[in-house]
């Protein structure tokens, strides 16, 4: 006698999903109804204080903080405070266009195909180099607007491109120099780096810019701003420098032998060979790095620059707008979050991609 | 001559020589160039300053500093603070962490949401800003009179947070730490049948001296528990939490536990199934399974990136002076403002953060080859 074994029904439709994800044994049913009844309750809260109990317009300003919901009005009030800091009123597109061509030129650096030795560099050399000139001006009629009044988000985004598009040849110079086949210029390097990665970025910024001037002759002191995004750079150099190194050590030996073996001359084999497979296998890792750099920038307000973080205190410092420091921390929260997390959602995005190609 | 320089050898040789040459005259010239700009200001170099008293109060520190201190010790009293914040941090982030990380690893897709939806907002925003963000919402905490209370036990007022805390001295609390170390190396010596019986007896054990240092280590009139109270405009007894400490720990603390997670979701997902299936096979419990393979090898995968988080994080307390918490950072900037001793307390700072960072690697590091030489994989 044969018993014919019914092959089983794949068990599909919502009510099987349901079952699987949220009330598979007692305890995920008690969880999920726990929670989720938490959960329906602080969204609702939520929404009614961000959108539906909210008041959006300094016209109704009286209304605020009497039970009612968000005041959106200080962000209509102090939102260009916040967004272009001290620059000049009647200047400020140009701080909203220079802010947009940095924006562009980091979309741009997404595409694979801009990804040479040489378009890449040369697309952020353009790119800083209009940001720069568009906002400091004093040509073709438009006024004159040094860096003592850059502010808000524009400054923000000067830091980053600035300590960007410096540092990363800062840091190729001090990955090759770690991996030099000279024991002294590695060991030097290797220790400087160590250094500096020991140390807060706070203190290192914090001695850019107060300590610096006793240290060095007077012509050489440039000014603050200057001091600090350098020191920066630095610092995300020897972060960065790591990264790259950890690339290089993932490209086999077998290369560098063929190129000696071609007589190619050291920078032709750095250059060509293997500094774009080192970008290439820690692209994330890369972009990890410019993550963290965008939020470290916020550091800069405690040594006294005018950044988004600090003009974001400045707004509800006045006195006037003093309750409303929710609605300003979470404005700022937001514009973070949207520059944060667009770039780590491609770089996690990238790195799925990489990992299916290189299986 | 030209054999010379076209010699591999004496070109691999001049060029370190020429880059310690530039090195060493670059420090020598900065040394030069400070010394006469300190000099200038009528500033005496080394590190005599160390014994003059300060002049200025510190306003929050475990050792009793004052106006009166010698540098030395406010700032000892700093690097103090820096610890307690750092540690305090790293304690309840890596309980979090592990909170958010089996809540992303489990099976309930709420759960699931809410883990994710935490990391992603607090990794994304500055740790400045959620810093600024608590102290803001601390600080606008009505005054103590009108103060919320919990039970009558806990008040939350603009002045900070008032807890009940036992009745102990300092030399209780010293008594208590020393106790708890030497029941951790009795612990070790100490074999029961069941092996699972070692742990609870340790912490049977602490906290049956706990239970005598507080019975017995007070005078006769005093509670157990002292209770904060409203005495006019403030508040008296228990432990305060000053609004700079609890918004720097809030902060750090709710912006490390999303990294954090992330490491141990990642340690705990990198174990393989296989390992995992092999252990049901055997017919181990599932708790077995977790307790003596998944935990285990989770572990050891991310012992190296949370020590790096732990390190960072460490560096990350530096934050605390745009609120006015003063700790070893914000003491040596004081310092440097009111002493003008720039380089010699740069290098106390650079020293402090050196020495603190490499016990912390150094002691992952122990955990790391221990852990490695018990596992024969």
């Amino acid at each position: 006698m044969t018993t014919s074994v019914v092959p089983p029904v794949p068990k599909r439709g919502f009510g099987y999903w349901l079952k699987k994800h949220f009330f598979s044994t007692w305890l995920n049913s008690v969880i999920t109804v726990l929670f989720g009844a938490l959960l329906i309750w602080m969204c609702v809260k939520l929404s009614n204080w961000a959108i539906f109990d909210a008041i959006w317009t300094v016209d109704n300003k009286e209304h605020c903080g009497h039970g009612a919901g968000a005041c959106w009005a200080v962000i209509q009030d102090r939102g260009r405070l916040i967004l272009f800091g001290l620059y000049p009123y009647e200047e400020q597109w140009r701080s909203t266009l220079a802010c947009l061509i940095v924006i562009l030129t980091i979309g741009l650096s997404c595409l694979p195909s801009l990804w040479s030795i040489k378009k890449l560099p040369t697309l952020w050399v353009i790119g800083f180099g209009a940001f720069v000139l568009l906002m400091r001006g004093g040509f073709a009629g438009l006024p004159l607007v040094t860096s003592e009044q850059w502010g808000g988000l524009s400054l923000t985004i000067f830091i980053f491109s600035a300590v960007f598009v410096l540092g990363m040849p800062l840091a190729v110079v001090f990955a090759l120099a770690r991996r030099s086949s000279l024991p002294v210029i590695a060991k030097g390097t290797g220790l400087f780096i160590d250094l500096v990665r020991s140390l807060p970025l706070l203190t290192i910024l914090f001695a850019a810019a107060v300590v610096v001037p006793l240290l060095v002759p007077d012509w050489l002191e440039g000014n603050k701003l200057g001091r600090v995004v350098v020191a920066f750079a630095v610092f995300f150099a020897v972060y960065q420098a790591e990264i790259i190194r950890a690339g290089l050590q993932s490209t086999s030996q077998g290369q560098n032998e063929a190129a000696a073996a071609l007589g190619m001359p050291y920078w032709s084999l750095v250059v060509d060979i293997l500094l774009p497979q080192a970008f290439r296998n820690t692209l994330p890792s890369t972009i990890n790095q410019a993550v963290i750099t965008f939020k470290e920038t916020s550091i800069v307000t405690i040594i006294g620059f005018f950044e988004v973080m600090a003009s974001g205190n400045a707004a509800i410092g006045g006195g006037e707008w003093t309750e409303q420091f929710v609605e300003v921390y979470v404005f700022l929260a937001l514009v973070y979050f949207v520059f944060v997390f667009g770039l780590s959602r491609y770089g996690a995005w990238l790195e799925n991609r990489m990992r299916v190609g290189h299986a | 001559m030209t054999k010379l320089f076209t010699s591999q050898k004496f070109r691999r040789t001049a060029v370190q020589v020429l880059f310690v040459a530039v090195v060493a005259m670059f420090i020598l010239a900065t040394i030069i160039v400070g010394r006469t700009n300190i000099a200038d200001q009528g500033i005496a170099t080394g590190f005599g300053f160390l014994n003059q008293t300060t002049g200025w109060p510190v306003s929050f520190s475990l050792t009793d500093v004052g106006p009166r201190s010698t540098y030395t010790q406010v700032l000892f009293a700093g690097l103090l603070n820096t610890m307690l914040v750092g540690f305090m941090t790293l304690i309840f982030a890596t309980v979090l962490g592990l909170l958010l990380a089996l809540m992303r690893i489990s099976s309930n897709s709420l759960m699931k949401l809410v883990g994710t939806t935490y990391v992603e907002v607090f990794r994304n925003v500055p740790v400045i800003l959620q810093v600024f963000f608590w102290y803001a919402i601390l600080t606008h905490f009505p005054g103590p009179r009108q103060a919320y209370s919990l039970a009558d036990m806990a008040f939350f007022s603009n002045r900070g947070l008032m807890l009940p805390a036992p009745s102990l001295s300092g030399l209780d609390v010293a008594i208590f730490l020393i106790g708890c170390v030497a029941i951790g190396f009795g612990l070790k010596s100490f074999k029961p049948k069941k092996s699972g019986l070692r742990l609870p007896l340790a912490i049977l054990a602490a906290v049956a001296l706990f239970g005598v240092l507080l019975l017995t280590g007070r005078e006769a009139d005093v509670p157990l528990w002292s209770v904060p109270e409203l005495k006019g405009l403030r508040f008296v007894g228990g432990v305060s939490l000053k609004p700079e400490f609890s918004a720097l720990l809030i902060g750090l603390t709710l912006f490390g536990a999303s990294y954090i997670g992330e490491i141990i979701r990642g340690g705990l997902i990198s174990v393989d199934k296989g390992k995992l299936e092999a252990g049901s096979a055997l017919g181990m419990s599932p708790f077995q399974i977790n307790r003596y393979i998944r935990i285990p090898l989770a572990f050891r995968a991310m012992l190296p990136s949370l020590s790096n988080q732990y390190i960072w994080l460490m560096k990350g307390t530096t934050v605390g002076i745009a609120i006015g918490y003063p700790d070893y950072f914000a003491i040596v900037s004081t310092s440097i403002n009111q002493s003008g001793q720039t380089m010699e307390l740069l290098a106390l700072l650079m020293g402090g953060f050196i020495v603190v960072n490499y016990s912390i690697g150094f002691a992952m590091n122990l955990l790391n080859t221990r852990l490695k030489l018990k596992g024969r994989s």
